[in-house]
């Protein structure tokens, strides 16, 4: 059956108001952007009107790429991290009284009002010498010497995945809450243990959903620029920490917008290839 | 002994008891169903024999074991849920074979064993579908061929033809009964549908508020209900007062039924007869007297509602054998001893 199509202008009327804040919020700072990453840095003042690709051809070195792969090595990996650690979790949560889960969500939501630079600084606390958490290991009597956990690796994974575990959870509790619990039950009279039900039926009939959460964290990822600093060692900086760092402190606005742009397109381009691969997987 | 046995089993939610110290013994082969109206307890019972729910109290037993604490994944029991529970991401043959994936069969024995099953519950050729493209009947069907998989000890269905439309489920609860005649299978059946219970039980089990109030075959049943909670639960019956009058012999809004007999020392109970077995008649000593409220003509049956005494009584009659009564008619009623059933009250 198809659905009659009458066209006039009105019909379209409650379009408008999107589409004009997209516009304004999206597409214009965006083409902005663009057009900068095309223009000249003048070393006297800003930058100014020109057409020419060398922004995008200082891009291309061996440094920035190692940069780029770290950056989105690091975000697949808080993605993963996330998603592991968030997942089993909402399904425990979604089965316990209706109290204790709200206890739990109110304290998770708690954390999206903290900012990402009071999280960088309490986790350099926590993660320190002198008053961190290897304190506690050495009254336990697991550690002999108080060691600084930071700054490394670990430590701006174990920032940004703190920062991006309330967004998978929330976005994973109504998808696991409208779960049949009897899908379980089911999987489990017909002789499957609990935790294979759990691999065999609630995993593949949330995919999408884990897809989506996985894209969504990764994405958020890439945008993080102050815990790299804060918890990282230079070689741990992401490309957005560069960004920030030409646009801000270096002045080159087209760099920067050069490498912002790239960075979109690259992230455009893994999605998408995320999204292709599940649909084929789905389709077979 | 041979087959399952609930014994004593109590399940204590935060506030309330849904099942109250059940006993109940099913030799194999069985059908069974449990019967009664929402929040008796039925489901809950269910659950605990298949696993789903621990019980607060009493046991388990199946062939002779304890089974109380046997997780659900161990038992071997096949069961049908009443969402159906079928795994959105497997095909059809693939929800069928699921148990047999678990306990490691080859992708050939799995196939195989999927048609066959398959072709038990009427859908050859069915295999490769989408479960998403399967009407409701079929859908049925399909969780039924996958509870039975693995040739289950106990074969466990919660209110399995609740989704379906009344012909369809007419037809399945038809279907039902005769693949498990054909199987050989100890069935338990939750339902709150008396019809569906009739019509496939060789044991109906009555339950309300978490207790058994009758467990017998579905005449007995009909014909003899335990108290006035059964035979008003199946079917319609008219539970009239009867009462010991100054003679000693048991009446009926004053009027004495011969042939009727009051339990020993109890001077009032509850007689329950069912409206096909009420007689009218011309009014005459002997008869109760009453009058003609109103005539429902459904063609193939005429309820007649008669007044006694302030008491409404429902007669039954088909058009062949219909006494010409019309509103505001005085009746005389004749209750036959044979038909009246005495309850407590």
């Amino acid at each position: 059956m198809k659905r009659e199509h009458t066209r006039s202008l009105t019909d379209y009327a409650p379009l408008v108001y999107p589409g004009l804040m997209l516009i304004i919020f999206f597409v214009v700072p965006f083409s902005t952007m663009i057009a900068v990453s095309f223009f000249q840095r003048d070393p006297a003042g800003f930058y100014k009107t020109a057409f020419v690709f060398d922004n995008y051809a200082r891009f291309l070195s061996l440094f920035f790429g190692q940069v780029l792969g770290f950056s989105l090595l690091l975000s697949v990996l808080v993605a993963l991290c996330c998603v592991t650690i968030a997942f089993p979790f909402t399904y425990l949560l979604v089965r316990q009284s209706r109290a204790i889960q709200t206890v739990w969500l109110v304290a998770l939501l708690s954390v999206l009002s903290l900012s990402e630079v009071i999280i960088g600084f309490s986790w350099s606390t926590l993660l320190s010498r002198t008053a961190g958490i290897s304190n506690l290991l050495v009254w336990l009597g697991l550690i002999d010497q108080p060691v600084a956990l930071l700054p490394s690796f670990g430590a701006v994974l174990t920032g940004m995945v703190y920062q991006a575990l309330p967004y998978s959870i929330l976005v994973l509790y109504p998808a696991l809450v409208r779960l049949d619990p009897t899908l379980v039950e089911a999987a489990r009279t017909l002789g499957a243990s609990p935790g294979r039900a759990f691999f065999n039926v609630v995993v593949p009939a949330l995919r999408n959903t884990l897809v989506a959460t996985i894209i969504m964290v990764f994405v958020f990822a890439l945008g993080s620029y102050l815990l790299p600093q804060i918890l990282g060692r230079p070689q741990h900086w992401t490309l957005s920490v560069l960004i920030t760092d030409q646009a801000i402190y270096q002045s080159n606005m087209p760099f920067a917008a050069a490498m912002a742009v790239f960075l979109v397109l690259i992230s455009l381009a893994l999605v998408g290839l995320t999204l292709l691969v599940g649909r084929r997987e789905s389709a077979a | 002994m041979s087959g399952l046995s609930i014994q004593g089993v109590t399940k204590q939610f935060a506030d309330f008891k849904a099942v109250d110290e059940v006993s109940l013994s099913v030799p194999h082969g069985t059908f069974v169903c449990l019967l009664g109206p929402s929040g008796c307890g039925k489901t809950t019972l269910l659950r605990m024999i298949a696993g789903l729910e621990e019980p607060t109290a009493g046991a388990v037993m199946l062939d002779g074991d304890d089974i109380t604490s046997v997780p659900t994944h161990k038992r071997n029991f096949g069961m049908v849920f009443q969402s159906l529970a079928l795994f959105p991401h497997l095909s059809v043959g693939d929800n069928v074979s699921y148990a047999l994936r678990i306990r490691g069969a080859s992708r050939q024995e799995q196939k195989s064993r999927a048609e066959e099953l398959l072709k038990l519950v009427h859908l050859p050729g069915f295999a490769d579908r989408a479960v998403s493209k399967l009407s409701g009947g079929q859908r049925q069907r399909v969780a039924i061929a996958r509870a039975l998989a693995l040739s289950p000890k106990l074969f466990l269905l919660d209110e399995p033809m609740s989704a379906l439309d009344a012909k369809l489920r007419e037809s399945m609860q038809v279907e039902l009964r005769q693949l498990q005649q054909r199987l050989g299978i100890t069935t338990i059946v939750v339902t709150h549908d008396q019809r569906e219970a009739m019509t496939m039980a060789d044991l109906v089990v009555v339950m309300d508020r978490g207790r058994i109030r009758q467990a017998a075959a579905p005449v007995d049943i009909y014909r003899k209900p335990a108290d006035a909670f059964v035979a008003d639960f199946i079917g319609s019956t008219n539970l009239l007062p009867v009462e010991r009058d100054s003679a000693g012999r048991a009446a009926v809004l004053g009027t004495a039924i011969p042939g009727l007999t009051l339990p020993e020392g109890a001077s009032k109970a509850f007689v329950s007869i069912r409206p096909e077995d009420v007689q009218l008649g011309p009014p005459q000593p002997g008869t109760i007297p009453g009058t003609v409220t109103f005539v429902r003509d459904l063609g193939g049956t005429i309820e007649t509602f008669v007044e006694a005494s302030g008491t409404k009584i429902v007669a039954v009659t088909t058009p062949r054998d219909r006494g010409e009564f019309a509103e505001g008619n005085a009746v005389g009623i004749t209750l036959p001893p044979e038909a009246c059933v005495v309850v407590k009250a």
